[in-house]
């Protein structure tokens, strides 16, 4: 019998707040955290706006710590730690303990900055810390290295599912018997006019510069893009008999997960969405459950016009009738999409629907696009029913990753 | 000028690894007293550069295991 594995700690440091609490108190009252980029940036930038964390993670640490990490580091230590500290700092023997932070780009910036200073002073400027702060599994090996794990270290890479898979990696580790527990998230820090710029060249992002606000609108016939957010979102999953043991509060119930690939394009959905089908229909298999026992999706909902369409026909196609009883939102909208670290803040979202049962909003929906076929939470969060209850997150990346993951309630 | 140039090492020190300027006196070692790892030396060692003007080579560093060495080194080349 597979072990099975619960949440007992929770971090995040977001758009709309610098940890969980003021994060969730943000999402529940569908407040959207994005603004316009006030630095001096091209003037044929298209898209300006972005969700920028609420509080500086820089501010967070000591500043002879925060100068060795990339920002997207920083976020993903402070969310450890907050997380860490949640969970109890549990008593683990560190071979049994591991740490999988996920990101999608790493240290790009950091990398970026590093190239103008060689330009601009010499290579004998070059930070020695430059390579730790700009490789992928940097953020992981900080996590880890915090909390002292030696059951492992890993960094899923998998562009907007990172966050999604790492969780997913983690709960495995723990099912497969590698570790008692294991700190696991994503992190993403990348807004700069580079890669706005380049996610501008594919047509993604919204340009609704004069409206920060009501840009990023999944669902909505209006919607025209995705808003770039950044942050992390960490959480503790443990033994379900090591959190008994030790008395660990429990938020909710890693239920299962599916991981497939599209095989269809580079960066555009399969318009039939027949990749994200079958990684929620893997899911529920892995977590043992029926279509009908799922309440809630915490939808990828991007705002962007094909990829909220093929969500829906995935999702749909996968639990067929039962979609109308599914209330589905996208956080997107309020959040951003934090890329790498997405995932893992909007699976901490869907544990905290289930322990509270609300589902938040979704923000700036006013008028449904007729070809989504989903009972979408708009207005106000809504309350899920009592007793044993599951819900659904999906992500999906560029590359064609899809990741389902199932959360059970406590 | 040692004791202001051992007053300005401490406060790089202290920026680039945390140590109280306090600490940072002459006969500390950095391996051993301040931990003071390889990278944060790189890095002590550029801010050293930038500040006094000096150019302390890899070879040199080696050498300059307690504060008092760094200070030394920098007053007789500065």
């Amino acid at each position: 019998m597979t072990r099975q594995v619960v949440i007992t700690g929770l971090g995040m440091t977001t758009p709309v707040g610098g940890d969980v609490e003021s994060t969730w108190r943000a999402i529940l009252a569908g407040t959207p955290g994005i603004r316009l980029i006030d630095d001096p940036w091209p003037e044929d930038q298209p898209s300006k706006i972005a969700g920028i964390m609420a509080v500086d993670p820089a501010t967070c640490l000591p500043s002879h710590e925060a100068r060795k990490l990339d920002r997207s580091q920083q976020a993903a230590l402070v969310a450890a730690r907050e997380a860490w500290a949640d969970a109890g700092t549990p008593e683990i023997d560190p071979d049994r303990l591991g740490a999988v932070v996920a990101t999608g780009m790493g240290g790009l910036i950091s990398l970026i900055n590093a190239y103008d200073l060689l330009l601009e002073r010499g290579a004998s400027r070059i930070s020695p810390h430059m390579v730790t702060m700009i490789m992928p599994n940097g953020s992981a090996a900080h996590v880890g290295l915090e909390i002292g794990a030696r059951a492992g270290v890993h960094t899923p890479v998998s562009a907007c599912a990172s966050g999604a898979e790492a969780v997913s990696y983690a709960a495995r580790m723990i099912q497969e018997g590698r570790a008692d527990v294991v700190v696991a998230g994503g992190t993403e820090a990348v807004i700069h006019p580079v890669t706005m710029a380049g996610f501008a060249a594919m047509r993604a992002l919204s340009t609704r510069n004069a409206d920060p606000a009501a840009a990023s609108r999944p669902y909505d016939i209006d919607r025209d893009g995705f808003v770039m957010g950044e942050g992390a979102g960490i959480m503790v999953l443990e033994s379900a008999e090591f959190a008994a043991a030790r008395g660990a509060k429990i938020y909710g119930v890693y239920g299962g997960s599916g991981l497939t690939s599209d095989g269809h394009h580079i960066a555009q959905p399969d318009p039939e969405g027949r990749g994200a089908t079958r990684a929620i229909t893997e899911a529920l298999q892995d977590a043992g459950l029926s279509t009908s026992d799922i309440v809630h999706i915490n939808a990828h909902a991007t705002s962007t016009p094909q990829g909220d369409i093929a969500e829906s026909a995935a999702i749909k196609a996968a639990l067929g009738s039962h979609t109308d009883k599914v209330a589905v939102t996208g956080t997107k909208s309020m959040t951003g999409h934090l890329l790498g670290g997405a995932g893992a803040v909007e699976s901490i979202f869907t544990v905290l629907a289930l322990r509270d049962r609300l589902v938040p909003p979704t923000a700036n929906l006013h008028n449904l696009d007729p070809e989504i076929h989903l009972d979408i939470v708009a207005g106000a969060p809504r309350p899920l029913p009592a007793g044993d209850i599951a819900a659904l997150n999906n992500s999906f990346g560029f590359g064609g990753h899809d990741v389902a993951l199932i959360f059970r309630s406590a | 000028m040692s004791q202001q140039i051992l007053e300005g090492l401490a406060a790089i020190v202290n920026e680039v690894a945390g140590v109280p300027v306090a600490d940072v006196q002459l006969d500390k070692s950095f391996i051993d007293d301040l931990d003071i790892d390889s990278l944060s030396m790189v890095e002590v060692v550029i801010a050293a550069e930038d500040k006094w003007g000096v150019k302390i080579p890899d070879s040199e560093v080696k050498n300059l295991k307690t504060v008092g060495d760094a200070v030394t080194f920098i007053s007789a080349n500065s």
